[in-house]
């Protein structure tokens, strides 16, 4: 390296992307110095103090930063992904045995005052294997060996971080299906997997019948979306349908409870459809030699039995303060023992900061120590209740440019490894963007979950550093030498 | 690929752009549509009225309340939210004085980096006629506002230290228990209080206010939907008698000791008195009085009862009696001399002046001093045994399963176990080999190494008026939603037989009731058709006269009631702790006293004098 000019830097390097890191990282870091802020005033720079530390973790970041841009060679991350990414899986394993119980999750490392989370970088080190593997010139996602060792690097750490108990770090690997579907997995996937997880919400808030009706109703639009067109059976399925979910109401207001007829559930009934419609899906689908057709009813079948196993699900595996959490997030229980709490209090912060917020270090809910972890996984409070609308339409503004602005330059770059790292470090941001702050304005369960690059700690902090400028890195060397 | 590519790379950014815009739209509607959020729109912030839970009541075993609750006041302050006032009006109406006042507020403006938005206890237990008129003016106080509290009441004298008192929990008692205290909660901190405290708190509620910018309540967060309501306490049911307790504590009035009644059937605890003790007019504001009760050089707050390990003296000899009896090395028929006392070599074990020899029934009935060498040596010196090591560890093990030489396992709190002694502790003391019989002869008479708590002696009481087994002794009764350990409904049998101890009875029967100048020694606790069965002791103290010591149980058979009297430098065990246990037991099962002159004499004793303080 080294045989760069200034002019060479000023041109290759992506100074949107750096400048919007930079931005988003002094947001955090004054918005850290306003949630640990007391009455009385303390310097931003007190090292007794969080916003201290940070300014210490900010130089340390943005030194890493230019040791990335300048003294790594980029072809080094291909190169070393696959032993990279199994050092880390082994200290992800490691972890799990040596660790405290940190509310109830085994994920730190501690020596003496440093902490640092093996989660944190096995992001980076997956992402890299991933970009390595799926941009080999003979892969190809929809060929099963390839998609199954593709699924297999997402999913071994994704596990081994589940039995960590961070259940928040783990839900950031859904993210990568977003690259996989970029580079030609199946949106069909993307969609069931999506309805599952409406499905799963709806037998818990709902009821499994309600469940069992959007199944049908979801069947039948992919029905249609599979066939092309809006034909009458899609009519007679909606039809059907809207007679279904008035059975209920019809059974109940005509039958009198005496009569034999009232041990007749309107979930029997269902059921008997539904077996209707996978019958003729089947049958209908071998005549006509309609692939989507029977594909529509295992589809159905597979959706049945997640409704039926969802209860089994949600009140055997489910550990007991993340069943807590859900049912507080779907409010289906009152709150008897303060686990919405957390969300409360942070969505009456951010709630209270109305348009235009109540100023710098003018907040009362976050400094009066109402909102828990603040600097951390709450820190999106400060920036609602202090910046207000405007406040939160900046930062997320600049996420959205940032992650837009990595996904463009992605699409730009000739070699597909930078392409498909590019969409990895975009999948991360996004999904850990999507959970902090849906967590903290309620829609989406109370997860712990650092915001990139806002959050108070050293281990977050450098991770999205290292993740972003291997991209920055790595899309420079590109413009340089083409 | 590439258009392919590109075309998903579209469907991603809409993805994004739509993602982005849910998050945008609830925010927009928490921060600008919804108001609910809202609550600063005028720097209005909410505040948190903590709801203390009422505790449980305290009831004895037949349904009196011995321990309830009454409403008082605290007055809090913030200290932030004060504006200058009018300091001798709030001082005259809160009945304090305006430098008391002055005083609270330079100490929270000295501490106000750590204080901060919270609130500070200023005033504690302010009577709601003085918090009504504060009420009445309280606008013109910013940051001053008044918090329910309800403090303990105590209808019946039952003595502090089996009841135990309520305070306000500090630091220590915070870190001890985590996550269940904050300051300015209060815990019971000693007695039923701390024995059944995770019973009796209830929990914490609280109600959520919003306050506008004059710092005036506005109205309910949300209506009180966020509010959490406080659970009260259980109440609890004790297994004491109150009126035998309160019975019990003027028979010990002005002297120093402890006077301890068990069911036997049951192993409940009818009256625990520890003298001199705490009065419950002091425990309700135990603060207030906590100098004055430190000082006192007799420890009123020391609980005799659980935690003094006494010598039990003369009526330790029944243990010995039972174990020579079941190891063989005794029976009715043996008869030894005792010429006022036990001679070996140029020392002799003292006793008083009675007809020689003895058998065991009259030993005990005259409490023998003589009799009982002999007995101990023989259990000690039975060739059954390799040596006199192994002969003293069965010998702990039997009176160990007496109840003695470890904690009971009570639910009452901090009971101690006493001492017993081992041969480990005499090798030690004396070297290997180094003691025999004599060198220890002093515990074949309950003096030496033998330290046993009053609990333990009535405990002993019990069993011998069952026969051989007691139930754990304990002072809570299950009631509903209140638990007991089930270990206190299961016999503990000790290794002596039954029919052992029918032999060992009659002599405690022929002590009380054999009538005077026959050489009983308890004759003075005798009341006719009661059938008193009792054992004397007096026990050296060291430091002044003997204590008089006194066990007994009633009617001999179905014994409804086992007591344990035990009064320091009272002398001789007929004296003092005799009468007093009889009395007790009159009163118990006869509900009047036949002997008022005994009883007059009795509660007017005042032997105070007698004792030697620590001070």
């Amino acid at each position: 390296m080294g045989n760069f000019s200034d002019r060479g830097v000023k041109q290759s390097i992506d100074w949107k992307l750096v400048i919007s890191y930079l931005l988003l990282i002094i947001i955090g870091w004054v918005n850290i110095y306003a949630s640990i802020h007391s009455s009385e005033p303390s310097s931003i720079f007190d090292f007794n103090f969080r916003s201290g530390k940070q300014f210490v973790w900010i130089l340390t970041a943005l030194a890493l930063a230019l040791l990335i841009l300048f003294a790594i060679n980029p072809r080094f991350w291909e190169s070393s992904a696959i032993p990279l990414y199994l050092f880390v899986l082994v200290l992800l394993v490691v972890v799990i045995f040596v660790s405290k119980d940190v509310k109830g999750s085994h994920s730190w490392f501690e020596f003496g005052p440093v902490k640092f989370q093996p989660a944190e970088i096995s992001k980076i080190t997956t992402s890299l294997l991933l970009a390595t593997f799926m941009s080999q010139t003979n892969y190809r996602i929809t060929r099963l060996k390839d998609f199954m060792m593709t699924a297999l690097i997402i999913a071994i750490p994704m596990l081994v971080i589940l039995a960590e108990s961070e259940t928040g770090s783990a839900l950031v690997y859904v993210g990568f299906l977003f690259v996989m579907y970029r580079e030609g997995f199946s949106g069909w996937w993307i969609f069931s997997i999506i309805a599952a997880i409406l499905l799963f919400i709806l037998t818990l808030t709902a009821s499994p019948y309600v469940s069992l009706l959007t199944l049908l109703g979801l069947i039948a639009i992919s029905g249609a979306i599979g066939s092309g067109q809006i034909d009458h059976l899609f009519w007679i399925n909606l039809g059907s349908l809207l007679l279904m979910s008035l059975l209920p109401l019809i059974l109940r207001k005509t039958v009198a409870p005496e009569s034999f007829l009232a041990g007749i559930k309107p979930m029997y009934i269902l059921l008997g459809v539904c077996v209707i419609a996978i019958v003729s899906l089947l049958i209908k689908g071998y005549r006509d030699r309609k692939r989507h057709l029977s594909l529509s009813a295992l589809g159905l079948i597979a959706g049945i039995a997640l409704v039926f196993s969802t209860d089994f699900i949600f009140n055997n595996i489910l550990q007991d303060h993340q069943r807590k959490r859900i049912e507080v997030l779907l409010g289906m229980k009152e709150d008897p023992s303060g686990v919405g709490y957390n969300v409360n209090q942070s969505m009456i912060a951010i709630g209270s900061g109305g348009f235009k917020g109540k100023g710098f270090l003018g907040g009362t809910q976050t400094t009066f120590g109402f909102v828990p972890e603040q600097s951390t996984d709450f820190i999106f409070c400060t920036v609602g209740e202090e910046w207000g609308f405007i406040g939160c339409l900046v930062v997320i503004l600049l996420y959205v440019f940032m992650i837009w602005r990595i996904v463009v330059d992605a699409e730009k770059s000739r070699e597909a490894f930078t392409r498909i790292y590019g969409y990895c470090v975009a999948s991360c941001i996004f999904m850990h963007l999507f959970i902090n702050i849906g967590m903290t304005i309620g829609l989406m369960p109370v997860i712990g979950i650092p915001l990139p690059l806002l959050s108070y700690g050293g281990s977050s902090l450098w991770a999205f550093t290292v993740l972003i400028f291997i991209f920055i890195a790595l899309y420079r060397q590109e413009k340089k030498y083409y | 690929m590439t258009t392919e590519g590109n075309n998903r790379s579209r469907v991603l950014l809409a993805g994004l752009v739509a993602v982005a815009a849910i998050l945008l739209g609830k925010l927009f509607y928490i921060q600008i549509i919804d108001d609910k959020y809202k609550i600063n729109a005028s720097n209005n912030s909410m505040v948190y009225d903590i709801i203390y839970p009422t505790r449980g009541i305290i009831y004895d075993r037949n349904g009196k309340i011995i321990v309830s609750n009454k409403v008082t006041y605290d007055i809090l302050v913030t200290p932030r939210e004060v504006t200058p006032f009018d300091t001798l009006l709030l001082a005259s109406v809160l009945e304090t004085s305006p430098d008391f006042i002055r005083d609270k507020m330079a100490e929270y403006s000295r501490n106000k980096k750590k204080i901060g938005y919270q609130s500070m206890v200023m005033l504690k237990q302010i009577k709601p006629e003085t918090y009504m008129k504060f009420a009445e003016i309280q606008y013109n106080f910013p940051g001053f506002r008044g918090q329910v509290r309800s403090i303990r009441d105590y209808p019946v004298n039952a003595g502090g230290n089996l009841l135990g008192y309520v305070s306000e929990v500090d630091q220590k008692y915070i870190d001890a228990h985590p996550g269940e205290y904050r300051p300015g909660d209060y815990a019971g901190k000693t007695g039923i209080e701390a024995a059944r405290e995770k019973d009796l708190r209830g929990e914490k509620g609280y109600h959520i206010y919003l306050r506008n910018s004059r710092n005036q309540i506005e109205r309910r967060y949300k209506d009180g939907e966020m509010d959490k309501e406080a659970v009260p306490g259980h109440d609890i049911v004790t297994t004491i008698d109150a009126d035998l307790q309160q019975y019990g504590q003027e028979l010990m009035r002005n002297k120093v000791g402890s006077l301890v009644a068990i069911e036997p059937k049951t192993g409940e605890i009818l009256s625990l008195v520890s003298s001199p003790g705490v009065d419950v007019n002091m425990l309700a504001d135990i603060s207030q009085h906590y100098n004055e009760i430190i000082k006192d050089p007799h420890k009123p707050m020391f609980n005799r009862a659980v935690q003094a390990p006494y010598p039990p003296g003369s009526v330790f000899k029944l243990v010995n009696g039972l174990i020579g009896l079941q190891e063989g090395t005794l029976n009715m028929d043996m008869a030894y001399p005792c010429y006022q006392g036990y001679h070996f070599g140029s020392h002799k074990l003292g006793c008083h002046n009675h007809w020689s020899p003895l058998r065991l029934e009259e030993a005990i009935m005259m409490s023998c001093n003589g009799f009982f060498c002999y007995v101990l040596r023989n259990i000690l010196e039975n060739k059954k045994y390799k040596n006199i090591d192994e002969a003293l560890d069965k010998w702990n093990e039997y009176v160990q399963s007496f109840g003695f030489g470890h904690k009971l396992g009570s639910d009452f709190p901090s009971e101690l176990g006493g001492t017993l002694p081992t041969s480990k502790l005499y090798n030690k003391r004396y070297g290997k080999g180094g003691w025999k019989f004599t060198t220890i002869i002093s515990i074949s008479i309950g003096q030496g190494e033998v330290g046993v708590t009053p609990l333990q002696i009535a405990n002993l009481a019990a069993i011998m008026a069952n026969r051989g087994w007691y139930k754990i002794p304990h002072i809570v009764k299950a009631s509903e939603g209140v638990e007991i350990d089930p270990k206190y409904n299961e016999r503990q049998y000790t290794m002596v037989d039954t029919t052992n101890f029918k032999k060992v009875i009659n002599g405690m029967w022929r002590a009380v009731n054999n009538g005077p100048g026959t050489g009983c020694t308890a004759w003075v606790a005798e009341v006719k058709g009661l059938d008193i069965c009792g054992k004397t002791g007096t026990a050296q103290n060291p430091r002044g006269a003997d204590n008089s010591v006194f066990i007994c149980f009633a009617p001999k058979d179905d014994p409804k009631i086992a007591v344990a009297a035990y009064v320091e430098n009272a002398g001789f065990g007929a004296t003092w702790a005799a009468p007093i246990a009889s009395l007790l037991i009159e009163k118990y099962l006869n509900g009047d006293i036949s002997r008022p002159d005994l009883e007059t004499r009795v509660m007017q004793g005042d032997l105070m004098s007698r004792v030697k303080t620590y001070n």
